[in-house]
């Protein structure tokens, strides 16, 4: 436990639905429009937490404990995840698997959720998030691996401290090939463009919209504030790894953090209104080119 | 510390993969000339004086490699009605995992090389797992792919790839080389392209697995 770290996670359960606002704010301008105010994710949730639920009666309680427990192993993931430089409230050797175990049991119990509704189509959401899902898992965890080796720590806090100006100058190119990689599982995991598209509800093209239709009210309240916080996850480890200039004063660096993460919403943004949506039969090839990015870079480390 | 040729090394590794797995035909020819430029400044890196004859050879390289070659293989693309390498005989995504198989490789097999070389360069870094690599997707593209451009462009890479390897093993002598084995290549080259050409022309396609069967026997509509 740190008081720093503690402030960290304060700060992002706040602000990650900002990260939404933020895309949503890009993507207008992009299109020649006012768009949404940006604290309008903020404005669904308080909406939808005020709303009453409906629940089939062919769904059983796994339908009712899938948001919840997504949310709590998001949560849970998020105090491993460190931010500025500074480790999270919760640092030890070997968090860095916890994390990724941790993203994978928020993915599962989705998955289960949207299964026992019974829905053919949900089924298919369900199929697609885990095939994608899988292809995307070791680019994650190959490129914590290069970067765990590259600072001989098997804990996120330390290696992302290591992460600095002077790591960029002897090993700049394998760091390059990791923010690669961890940019395109950040844009596969939060399911955004190339990948999906958050803003349709076309049934064909939907994967993660697919598994959260028939949630309403508070549930669908709570996945969203849990994709929210997936979205500052990720973005945590491609800003940390770009942005590693510290300057010593806590609170300059924080703010300098928070400040690369609303760049990398940018960037996503930017990506969402210049990119069309891949072909599903493409999708697999950009997630393993995401691998071979990070297994490139663990070759090139170990030469 | 990352140098100069560190980070030409690595974008060479790159456009190699991105050549193993892209299916445009307009990408490849953009990735070899990006690629012409990358073995073209190598020359200025590795000699680090600034002598007449190596600003010449990386020069010549660069305009043989990145303008010339480029140009003449989208000249013969134009008349192309499809312009992607349609059903290889390796999928992309098992060509890419094939190339990540080859950079394992490369590395392995540079690293038992005997470090000859004048400037040690053989021991520096990415240059020889780099040259290997480059050999290795050029004989992929050759092997695995159907389009006889694309063959070209496989043979194109292969000969970067030599070139650098002779950039690492006689880095004196080895502009005289490559001024000879670039003259042959564009000899090639522009034999191939006559050759696509015509293939092109009698038969409307440039499939070369199709060349096997014989046109006039009947038979096949």
């Amino acid at each position: 436990m740190n008081g720093r770290g503690l402030i960290h996670y304060a700060l992002a359960l706040l602000l990650a639905p900002l990260l939404l606002g933020v895309i949503n704010r890009v993507k207008a301008a992009f299109a020649g429009r006012r768009g949404q105010p940006v604290l309008q994710p903020y404005y669904d949730l308080v909406k939808l937490l005020q709303k009453g639920a409906v629940y089939s009666r062919t769904t059983t309680w796994v339908f009712r404990a899938g948001p919840v427990v997504t949310l709590a192993a998001l949560l849970a993931a998020l105090a491993l995840v460190p931010f500025a430089g500074q480790a999270g409230p919760l640092s030890f050797q070997g968090d860095v698997i916890v994390c990724v175990y941790l993203l994978g049991l928020a993915r599962f119990f989705t998955v289960l959720a949207a299964l026992d509704t019974g829905s053919a189509f949900e089924g298919m959401g369900a199929s697609r998030e885990v095939q994608f899902s899988a292809l995307a898992e070791p680019a994650l965890l190959v490129g914590l691996v290069v970067l765990g080796r590259q600072t001989s720590t098997a804990s996120l806090g330390p290696m992302f401290a290591a992460v600095g100006p002077a790591l960029w100058m002897t090993a700049g190119t394998t760091l390059a090939l990791l923010a690669v990689a961890f940019f395109i599982v950040l844009l596969s995991e939060n399911s955004r463009v190339p990948f999906d598209d958050p803003n349709t509800h076309l049934e064909l093209t939907m994967i993660h919209e697919v598994m959260v239709l028939d949630h309403g009210g508070p549930d669908f309240g709570l996945i969203l504030y849990g994709s929210a916080l997936k979205l500052w996850i990720f973005s945590a480890f491609v800003a940390g790894l770009v942005v590693p200039y510290r300057c010593g004063n806590g609170w300059v660096d924080t703010a300098a953090a928070v400040g690369a993460l609303l760049l990398t919403a940018l960037v996503v943004g930017t990506v969402e209104s210049c990119m069309a949506r891949l072909r599903l039969l493409r999708v697999p090839h950009l997630l393993i080119s995401a691998t071979v990015a990070a297994v490139l870079a663990f070759l090139l480390m170990t030469r | 510390m990352t140098s100069w040729l560190d980070i030409v090394m690595v974008l060479l590794f790159l456009t190699d993969l991105g050549l193993l797995g892209s299916s445009r035909l307009g990408v490849y020819v953009r990735l070899a000339a990006v690629q012409g430029v990358l073995v073209g400044v190598l020359p200025l890196l590795v000699q680090h004086t600034l002598a007449l004859e190596t600003v010449a050879v990386a020069a010549g390289t660069i305009a043989v490699k990145s303008v010339l070659f480029p140009w003449l293989m989208a000249r013969i693309m134009r008349g192309f009605d499809d312009r992607r390498e349609r059903q290889p005989y390796l999928g992309y995504t098992v060509s890419l995992v094939l190339g990540v198989l080859a950079v394992g490789a490369a590395l392995w097999i540079s690293r038992r090389l005997p470090e000859s070389g004048a400037g040690g360069l053989a021991a520096h870094g990415f240059l020889m797992p780099a040259a290997l690599f480059s050999i290795f997707t050029g004989l992929i593209l050759l092997v695995t792919r159907r389009k006889a451009v694309t063959q070209v462009l496989g043979y194109l890479v292969m000969e970067n790839g030599i070139y650098v390897a002779g950039m690492v093993l006689v880095p004196e002598s080895t502009f005289l080389v490559e001024l000879g084995v670039l003259l042959d290549l564009f000899v090639g080259v522009f034999l191939m392209g006559i050759m696509i050409f015509h293939i092109q022309r009698e038969f409307d396609h440039i499939d070369t697995d199709q060349l096997a069967a014989l046109k006039d026997w009947g038979g096949e509509p």
